[in-house]
């Protein structure tokens, strides 16, 4: 069985916010909530760099560890999915999370946010029927067999997703290409054996 | 003219051919450093260093950061989220399973080697007022609220691993919203009332040197013979001071949780709820030793707060420097069944005032 990722190149991304944009039109997610953000550091500064971040569907999720209800649960393949009926909007998985994804449409009084939304990897949720899952969740690519939109739309494909092998495979060729004076492995502590070439011809 | 032509096609000439041998030159002095891969890897990927990992790890977010998401106050790693996750879910749950259900086992055990603490002398019959019909109707809500908000704070904390196997999808969904949703209105009422209900009662519960000896004695919880006491014995006003320090504390905390509408940051919640469940279990453990000695625990304790009234010689023997002060104001138990119809209209004297 496969296990699905996202990863981020953070040396291709060029903030253009198409991720952002391909989610919210892919999934119709509700008003206030944004399901990937781009963060940049720096910003400005010859050091900056640019990221997409999303639910990164971890293996040891804390958002299901923590939730008190069983909303959240892991797919056999690593897929984070949450089920709306089972939330009551406590907000735990968005304290525990580490990259910001749980978002909660309503921040009012006597704790009411509503139901969580999160990135769901464009594999929609529970649900009786197809309609109901596309009102709840948004779209279910991966049941037709397609990527997240947010990474098939990439334009400069920094965002990749996919079966955790392959994409690891794409970047290991991308840094092999771009050289990386410790073979890509920061605090490498073979970083001059495993030293790159660099290929000025080759950017990645 | 011709010479000086001449001249000047030369040093033109002479020229070019400087120009062409200083690039010659530095042509191969940058084909050199080309050469040089550590250099250029050096040089080639600025940006994503230790250095900047370690700002991310700290969830620094300096004047140039910048996030897409609209009204966003995140960092791009959310490092505490594990820490409070960590806390939650090693410490705060299995040590208070443990103070909770260790107490109850530790007043199982108690009955059971002790048992009821009896009055030493038979009661004489005549009745002191101890709790008034305001502080009692206080007394009992901020009771029931209490456990209710402890049930329901449990069921947040423990329900899934305990209850959860026993529903199904639809029954668990609608319990557990109805478990936050009283948990989170009647929150806010609890924390009001017990803040009334301690100032009403804080002129009992100022310490007195007389506590001391009553800790030294154990509170006279076992074996015959009691410590003094005045109107509220030692083991009373800790009760009393951790619902004003503990307590408040709980109360403080969950407001911060229950109303995220002021914008407060994800960690100021974290740290809200760590307090939340600490106090709370902590209270919750020691609310069953209130609740047992209020109760079984002590013959004559009940029934001062449901009539008011207490005997005399439970006064005599719980709270002896109380009682020197208040014995001239006994009365006859006859002469309160006679009062209470009169002052309550038809109904018979109901034992919960």
């Amino acid at each position: 069985m496969a296990t699905m990722k996202f990863m981020c190149d953070a040396e291709r991304c060029i903030e253009c916010n198409g991720c952002v944009t391909a989610c919210k039109n892919a999934n119709e997610v509700e008003w206030g909530v944004q399901r990937r953000r781009v963060v940049t550091l720096n910003d400005g500064e010859p050091s900056e760099v640019s990221i997409s971040v999303a639910c990164m569907h971890c293996d040891d999720a804390p958002c299901i560890a923590v939730c008190p209800t069983e909303t959240l649960y892991q797919r056999d393949d690593g897929i984070v999915l949450h089920d709306k009926d089972l939330c009551i909007g406590c907000g735990y998985c968005l304290y525990a999370c580490p990259f910001g994804a749980p978002q909660f449409p309503k921040q009012n009084a006597f704790g009411e946010r509503g139901k969580m939304d999160k990135c769901t990897f464009c594999a929609g949720g529970p649900a009786e029927t197809k309609e109901e899952e596309y009102q709840k969740y948004g779209a279910n690519r991966i049941a037709e067999g397609k990527l997240p939109l947010c990474a098939e739309m990439c334009s400069t494909k920094a965002l990749l997703a996919g079966d955790a092998q392959e994409v690891a495979d794409i970047f290991r060729q991308r840094v092999v290409q771009r050289g990386h004076k410790d073979g890509g492995w920061s605090g490498n502590p073979r970083a001059e054996a495993d030293s790159l070439a660099y290929d000025a011809t080759q950017q990645g | 003219m011709s010479i000086s032509m001449t001249h000047a096609g030369a040093a033109r000439r002479f020229l070019t051919l400087l120009v062409l041998l200083a690039g010659l030159v530095l042509s191969s002095l940058a084909l050199a450093q080309e050469a040089d891969p550590g250099r250029e890897a050096a040089f080639a990927v600025p940006a994503v260093d230790a250095d900047l990992w370690r700002q991310v790890k700290a969830g620094e977010t300096g004047p140039n950061y910048r996030d897409s998401r609209a009204e966003s106050t995140y960092n791009l790693v959310n490092a505490s989220g594990e820490t409070w996750r960590q806390i939650r879910e090693r410490w705060i749950s299995p040590f208070g399973a443990i103070a909770v259900l260790g107490m109850i086992a530790a007043i199982a055990l108690f009955y059971l080697l002790v048992g009821r603490k009896k009055l030493d002398e038979p009661r004489t019959g005549r009745k002191l007022l101890r709790w008034s019909l305001v502080v009692r109707s206080l007394h009992w809500t901020v009771a029931t609220l209490f456990i209710l908000l402890a049930l329901t704070g449990l069921n947040l904390a423990y329900g899934k691993t305990l209850l959860r196997p026993l529903f199904g999808d639809g029954a668990w969904a609608a319990m557990m919203s109805g478990t936050k949703l009283i948990h989170n209105y009647l929150g806010p009422l609890f924390g009001i009332l017990l803040v009334i209900l301690l100032l009403r009662l804080l002129s009992h519960n100022i310490p007195k040197a007389h506590d001391l000896q009553w800790f030294a004695k154990g509170g006279g919880l076992v074996g015959k013979g009691h410590p003094d006491a005045g109107f509220a014995n030692g083991g009373e006003k800790v009760w009393y001071w951790l619902l004003a320090t503990a307590g408040l504390a709980v109360i403080a905390s969950g407001f911060v949780l229950d109303f995220p509408n002021y914008g407060q940051a994800r960690d100021t919640m974290q740290w809200a709820s760590i307090i939340h469940a600490v106090g709370a279990l902590g209270l919750t453990a020691v609310a069953l030793g209130h609740i047992y000695i209020g109760t079984v625990g002590t013959e004559g304790s009940l029934e001062g707060m449901t009539t008011g009234y207490v005997d005399e010689s439970w006064a005599k023997e719980h709270h002896n420097l109380w009682y020197e002060e208040v014995k001239d104001q006994a009365i006859p138990e006859e002469q309160l069944a006679e009062q209470r119809p009169a002052a309550e209209g038809e109904t018979p004297a109901p034992r919960s005032g």
